[in-house]
């Protein structure tokens, strides 16, 4: 059995590999990369698209368990396939939260039975998110967590924090903070200046996240810590992180297709599906951000796809729930990165794959010869305009309702099985 | 004839839509000075004042305003509605909006509610009697409309004095001095100023003695006295009515005049002291006065085909 993609434009970052070339799979595993001779049992012809290993999405929300009305790991996990997606990280702030092993196991063990993506929980720091006690990590990790946060929560407390770093460390974990000082930001609902004096709502000033970096920064530097900031969203964060990188620490970021590509412009008119949390900034910050992507500040692309039901949005904006979902817009709103020549095709494709896989310390996000074959199949010229009741995703969250995308994911392949092929899910 | 079909703010209107309702309600203050108050205009009319904050002088006023227009006029406030039961408020507006008033008069502590409700109500038309911290637009026309009365707005510096950070109506007004052609003087500490309200090209200044000279009016603002020292915005009442609060000798200061107004209801003592609100220099209850002609004239607007019944 042999599956071949014949002919398309081949990025595999982790093996310097930018070119137009086929890719072959036998056994669920890429079997090769170059010029296809033999005889194919099932042929895709990828001329003049793009082939890059399956995303990586290391920040998503899913609401099972508690919350199974706004996302389930199978249609999470069919929104990520739908993105291109074939391998997430999971949030702990799940009802109850993944602050044991036994949820953790859950969690994994029913992704697994879905079976479309490999999904790889992040627990919790502390206990029930509440930033106090920590949670068994070592124990936590065994059980397969990749990372610790605890997210959309801060880890607050400055001793905590520390102690956090200073354990994590010591075994290697790393910490990942949802960078925001809830004094600061106390009732805001959008970025703290002139766009929320006018609409007289209560903002979130960008000093929320860029204290709460500075701060988890010398903490770091003292435990020697792994720190990677979710979300990055301001431009004193961004300058933070790279002066941290100068200086050798193991500080890392991520930044949200959103914050790169809309500012706080969007919540004019009210607008409860441009609310989350970070809030959408300005476009100095935007800028900020596009230039951490370019010099490698940012080293990951990640979309804190965060799912609500529409009555969590339809209340005005001060009472919505903070978030948008963001697995299925994730590819084509990056590609604007490569388009507007901001950072290259194969510089985006690792922000996406290998480089949070290395984070993480994943098997995937490549096309080495002999691992699995997870493949991402797009065409990045198609021009197409999302309609939020087409999503695969059980909510509708999201701020590109109605407007045209450029790119979009033909096939996704996982394990060598084709999941997704021109919008039908194949499970 | 203007036709309006919502009022969510002064953000909404233009100069010469403004000065339509000025002179309509210029014209209308005579209703409520007759023995008999009443005119036909709004006969048939339904209008639901819905309101989710406690107010006396604002409903009160949009009611007394639709019912000498003959509209038939229905209150409900969040304490007797069924909010209380936990309805959500687009619920509560559709469930209205059913019954089909021609106007929905709305206050609500979240910002954007006017907006965001007519979304989803079509064919109601929406006043907006209050947002969060948005916008007030009936309190700014009223209080043109007694600066017009008192000779005119034009050219005037009107100083704008305590938590303009939640002021809706410190907003309307930035808003409605560009338009018109006045100018605003903010004052207040830096806790009590939103970020960068000088991007709204007002003047700012921390120091209320200084800002007195030049004033046309002083525009105290109510102070929510626990909003202020909850969130450390301000030490003490006490500090506050010393640094901010308009007194005798601050009105002395700012010459003859000098109107003094304000949007009530009033802390006496905080921001005002007793014997400046009732002195000669108040247009506090011309305020109040106005604010009925005002409603009335944007109630005519909204249902806007007085030609065929008046």
């Amino acid at each position: 059995m042999t599956l071949l993609i014949r002919n398309g434009h081949v990025i595999d970052p982790a093996n310097a590999i930018d070119e137009v070339c086929d890719v072959w799979i036998e056994d669920g595993r890429i079997a090769g990369l170059g010029e296809f001779s033999g005889t194919a049992s099932e042929t895709i012809d990828a001329s003049g698209q793009y082939v890059c290993p399956g995303l990586i999405d290391m920040h998503v929300h899913l609401r099972e368990p508690g919350q199974e009305w706004k996302e389930d790991i199978e249609s999470g996990s069919r929104a990520a396939i739908a993105g291109g997606v074939t391998t997430f990280c999971c949030m702990p702030n799940t009802q109850p939260r993944l602050d044991h092993a036994g949820v953790l196991l859950q969690v994994i063990d029913r992704a697994r039975q879905v079976g479309l993506c490999h999904v790889h929980p992040i627990a919790a720091v502390s206990r029930n998110l509440e930033g106090k006690e920590l949670t068994e990590m070592r124990e936590l990790a065994r059980a397969g967590a990749v990372a610790f946060s605890d997210d959309g929560m801060p880890i607050w407390h400055a001793g905590v924090m520390r102690k956090a770093l200073e354990y994590a460390s010591s075994f290697g974990f790393m910490v990942i903070q949802h960078a925001e000082d809830l004094e600061l930001t106390s009732g805001g609902c959008m970025n703290e200046g002139w766009m929320s004096t006018q609409l007289g709502v209560t903002g979130m000033p960008a000093e929320g996240e860029d204290s709460m970096v500075a701060r988890d920064i010398m903490l770091a530097r003292r435990a020697d810590a792994r720190y990677h900031v979710a979300h990055i969203s301001t431009a004193g964060a961004v300058a933070l992180v790279r002066r941290a990188q100068a200086e050798g620490l193991k500080v890392t970021a991520e930044a949200a297709p959103h914050h790169f590509s809309l500012t706080e412009e969007e919540v004019m008119h009210f607008n409860a599906d441009a609310k989350m949390s970070p809030p959408l900034r300005t476009e100095e910050d935007r800028k900020a951000i596009l230039e951490g992507l370019r010099d490698g500040s940012i080293s990951v692309i990640a979309t804190d796809h965060a799912p609500h039901h529409e009555d969590d949005k339809r209340c005005g904006l001060s009472c919505a729930a903070f978030g948008i979902v963001g697995l299925e817009t994730m590819l084509p709103v990056s590609l604007e990165l490569a388009s507007n020549n901001v950072i290259t095709m194969s510089d985006l494709i690792a922000k996406m794959t290998i480089n949070p896989a290395r984070l993480l310390n994943l098997d995937s996000g490549t096309l080495s010869e002999g691992r699995a074959a997870d493949i991402c199949i797009f065409d990045a010229e198609k021009r197409w305009t999302l309609d939020r009741s087409k999503l695969f995703s059980r909510s509708r969250n999201t701020p590109w309702h109605g407007r045209e995308l450029t790119g979009q994911v033909t096939h996704t392949i996982k394990g060598g099985r084709v999941v997704f092929r021109n919008g039908t899910i194949h499970d | 004839m203007m036709k309006l079909q919502h009022l969510f703010g002064i953000a909404d209107l233009d100069k010469e839509q403004i000065e339509y309702l000025l002179n309509l309600g210029e014209s209308l203050i005579d209703v409520s000075r007759r023995p008999i108050r009443k005119a036909p205009t709004l006969r048939g009319k339904t209008i639901i004042n819905l309101f989710f904050e406690n107010s006396t002088r604002t409903r009160t006023s949009f009611e007394i305003a639709g019912k000498r227009l003959s509209a038939d006029v229905i209150n409900i406030s969040a304490s007797t509605s069924a909010t209380k039961k936990g309805e959500s408020l687009l619920d509560t507006g559709q469930t209205l909006a059913a019954m089909r008033p021609h106007v929905l008069v709305v206050r609500h502590s979240i910002s954007g509610t006017c907006q965001f409700l007519s979304e989803y109500l079509e064919g109601t038309s929406i006043v907006n009697a209050g947002d969060g911290s948005h916008e007030h637009p009936t309190q700014i026309l009223t209080d043109l409309l007694t600066l017009r009365q008192a000779g005119g707005y034009e050219n005037k510096v009107i100083t704008i004095v305590g938590d303009i950070a939640h002021s809706r109506v410190g907003r309307s007004h930035l808003l409605a001095a560009t338009l018109m052609g006045y100018r605003v003087r903010l004052v207040a500490p830096k806790t009590l100023l939103p970020a960068e309200v000088e991007r709204y090209g007002c003047e700012i200044s921390h120091d209320f003695d200084a800002a007195i000279p030049g004033s046309d009016v002083l525009y105290m603002l109510r102070v929510q006295t626990e909003r202020l020292t909850d969130n450390c915005s301000f030490p003490s009442i006490r500090e506050y009515h010393e640094a901010y609060g308009l007194n005798r000798k601050r009105l002395a200061a700012a010459g003859k005049g000098c109107l003094v107004m304000h949007p009530g209801p009033m802390n006496r003592g905080v921001e005002i002291a007793s014997d400046v609100a009732d002195s000669a220099s108040a247009r506090i209850l011309e305020q109040v006065e106005h604010g009925v002609a005002i409603r009335m004239a944007v109630l005519t607007a909204l249902c806007g085909d007085t030609g065929g019944e008046g």
